[in-house]
């Protein structure tokens, strides 16, 4: 966001919204990136993560009832991958906020909020299949697009595809 | 019905003596089965498999098994440009494949922070009203076979055909159309064009009755659908659901409306919602009734769009495109209604490459196919077939 650029009404919700979080959660949580496009905070702490999801959820005036989407992304210079959750206030507030988090590319794992928001379980063991990362506390973390015994993880930058699967040739 | 719950345990039996009393009789010796009920069955539209644990005729759990479509569509868009992408979103939803571009068009669009001319968003609107038409009548016709109307469904397909032909006639194909590019349109519309649509308009209102007249209000159709498939409003928002699923369980949402794109605020239209007298709301016969009422209201968008569209006077379709698409570094997450709920799109540019670092497809059919677990347990296998009608699912979308 450039300096003396005004904020957009959308932008300005998600910044409320954000300050009662910030408040509850004090240092867990990053400061908040306040772009046009797609307004975030990311969870520092990522032990609190589900947390801070049931907060955003419950409180009276957050209810962040809706999770539109979850991705999974890959961060190959920081040797990190991470997941970007769009959470939104659905026929309540209408406040939007993303909320990113990180973890370590080998072995990193986050907390699953499969059970705060029943959209989160398929999107999660989406985001297993391409990046790996696990969600702990996933009811069933299995592979959801890829067949159980493929190798490797798609969407990760550096994936190399297996040479033969089932006795097939892989790449054409 | 409360006593399905202890299903789980099996040894139940259900029969219906007739209209209003069903006999639950429980502790009978039975054994469960598993039914494997797909990728090849007609009734999944599509290739998806349904691994339903039977007890009797009773389903105690049906796990979907996806993933038959898979084509990577994901990792294709990060090896190639913006524009490249767009031909491959046709073939996410390939029933609805305007209102798929529109929505990858408008995610870019806000990335790129561009002005599009206004004869651009008339005539996406029109053709993405249009295509809504057309899927809404595949849904409703495949809906009508699956609880064995075929009538219906030929004349729903009669009509589509006319739709299928006039967008053919604007962009060149039958079903993926590559029409609506990020800032413009491929081409403008055909000269004739804008009067046969709305002669199709004045020929589709009463057809749009008599569909109602055969199917919604067909005694057969309205016993296998009445109070199936339950859910409530608060778990279909916890779910994700979107469109006119979540429509069907009461809630009045719906992007057009509330979260406004394109022209969208200048436009009058209703959004149909159950009122809980000609169906229960929540239930199966809800979410066809939305779809069906939905079409009249698509006509009138489409009616106020040709009084309205400015003319095409100096229009050059392609006057907005930017001669190379490099979005500054940033992140969107944007999204349309489509016919089948919200379909977002998270993209994530570095602000030097012409090709995103990360697309992100956020499927309606995937998100409102996952509470297919929750919402077979206790149902009779027939109806899981109504259930999953009722869905609506386009495999190009859930697997993408």
């Amino acid at each position: 966001m450039k300096e003396g650029q005004q904020m957009s009404q959308s932008v300005k919700e998600s910044e409320a919204a954000y300050n009662i979080i910030q408040e509850q959660f004090g240092s867990a949580i990053s400061v908040f990136d306040a772009n046009e496009t797609m307004p975030f905070f990311e969870v520092l702490d990522v032990s609190r993560w589900t947390e801070i999801a049931l907060f955003m959820r419950d409180h009276t005036k957050l209810k962040f009832n809706y999770l539109a989407c979850l991705s999974g992304v890959d961060y190959p210079t920081e040797e990190k991958v991470g997941v970007v959750y769009n959470c939104e206030s659905l026929g309540i507030f209408n406040h939007k906020l993303a909320v990113k988090i990180r973890c370590s590319r080998q072995g990193g794992s986050i907390p699953s909020v499969a059970y705060v928001w029943h959209t989160a379980n398929w999107h999660e063991r989406e985001a297993f299949d391409m990046y790996g990362m696990t969600f702990t506390g996933h009811p069933d973390l299995t592979r959801i697009l890829c067949p159980d015994d493929w190798v490797g993880h798609p969407l990760l930058k550096d994936y190399k595809v297996q040479e033969t699967y089932h006795g097939i040739k892989v790449p054409y | 019905m409360q006593e399905l719950d202890t299903v789980g345990q099996g040894s139940v039996r259900i029969t219906r003596k007739n209209d209003n009393i069903v006999v639950i009789e429980k502790d009978l010796i039975t054994e469960q089965m598993v039914l494997a009920m797909g990728p090849q069955h007609p009734s999944t539209h599509g290739v998806l498999k349904l691994e339903c644990f039977t007890d009797g005729e009773v389903i105690t759990e049906a796990i979907p098994c996806l993933g038959y479509l898979h084509r990577c569509f994901e990792k294709t868009c990060e090896r190639v440009d913006y524009p490249a992408v767009v031909p491959y979103t046709d073939r996410l939803d390939y029933l609805a494949a305007m209102n798929t571009e529109f929505a990858y068009a408008i995610a870019v669009e806000k990335l790129l922070d561009i002005e599009i001319p206004r004869r651009v968003e008339f005539i996406r609107v029109i053709v993405a009203e249009l295509n809504r038409i057309a899927s809404h009548l595949v849904a409703i016709g495949t809906y009508g076979i699956d609880l064995g109307a075929f009538t219906p469904f030929l004349f729903c397909f009669r009509d589509r055909e006319i739709i299928l032909g006039l967008l053919e006639w604007a962009s060149g194909a039958r079903m993926l159309y590559n029409y609506i590019w990020i800032g413009g349109l491929a081409y403008d519309v055909p000269s004739d064009f804008l009067k046969r649509v709305k002669e199709f308009v004045n020929y589709f209102k009463p057809k749009a009755v008599e569909l109602c007249n055969l199917l919604t209000e067909n005694e057969i159709f309205v016993k296998r659908t009445w109070g199936i498939g339950m859910m409530p409003a608060d778990v279909a928002i916890n779910y994700g659901w979107s469109g006119p699923m979540l429509r069907g369980s009461g809630v009045k949402w719906d992007l057009r409306r509330n979260d406004p794109y394109s022209i969208y605020p200048e436009l009058d239209f209703n959004i149909p919602v159950p009122d809980g007298k000609s169906s229960v709301v929540g239930d199966c016969l809800s979410r066809h009734l939305v779809r069906a009422y939905e079409m009249d209201e698509s006509l009138k968008i489409i009616e106020q769009c040709l009084e309205k569209i400015p003319s095409s006077e100096g229009f050059n379709s392609r006057s907005a495109i930017p001669k190379r698409i490099r979005p500054k570094a940033g992140e969107v997450y944007a999204r349309a209604e489509n016919p089948r709920g919200e379909l977002g799109f998270y993209i994530e540019s570095d602000g030097k490459s012409t090709k995103p670092v990360r697309c992100k497809a956020r499927s309606s059919c995937f998100v409102n196919l996952s509470a297919m677990k929750d919402m077979s347990k206790g149902q009779l296998i027939p109806d899981l077939v109504a259930i999953i009608g009722s869905i609506d699912i386009v495999l190009g979308e859930v697997d993408r």
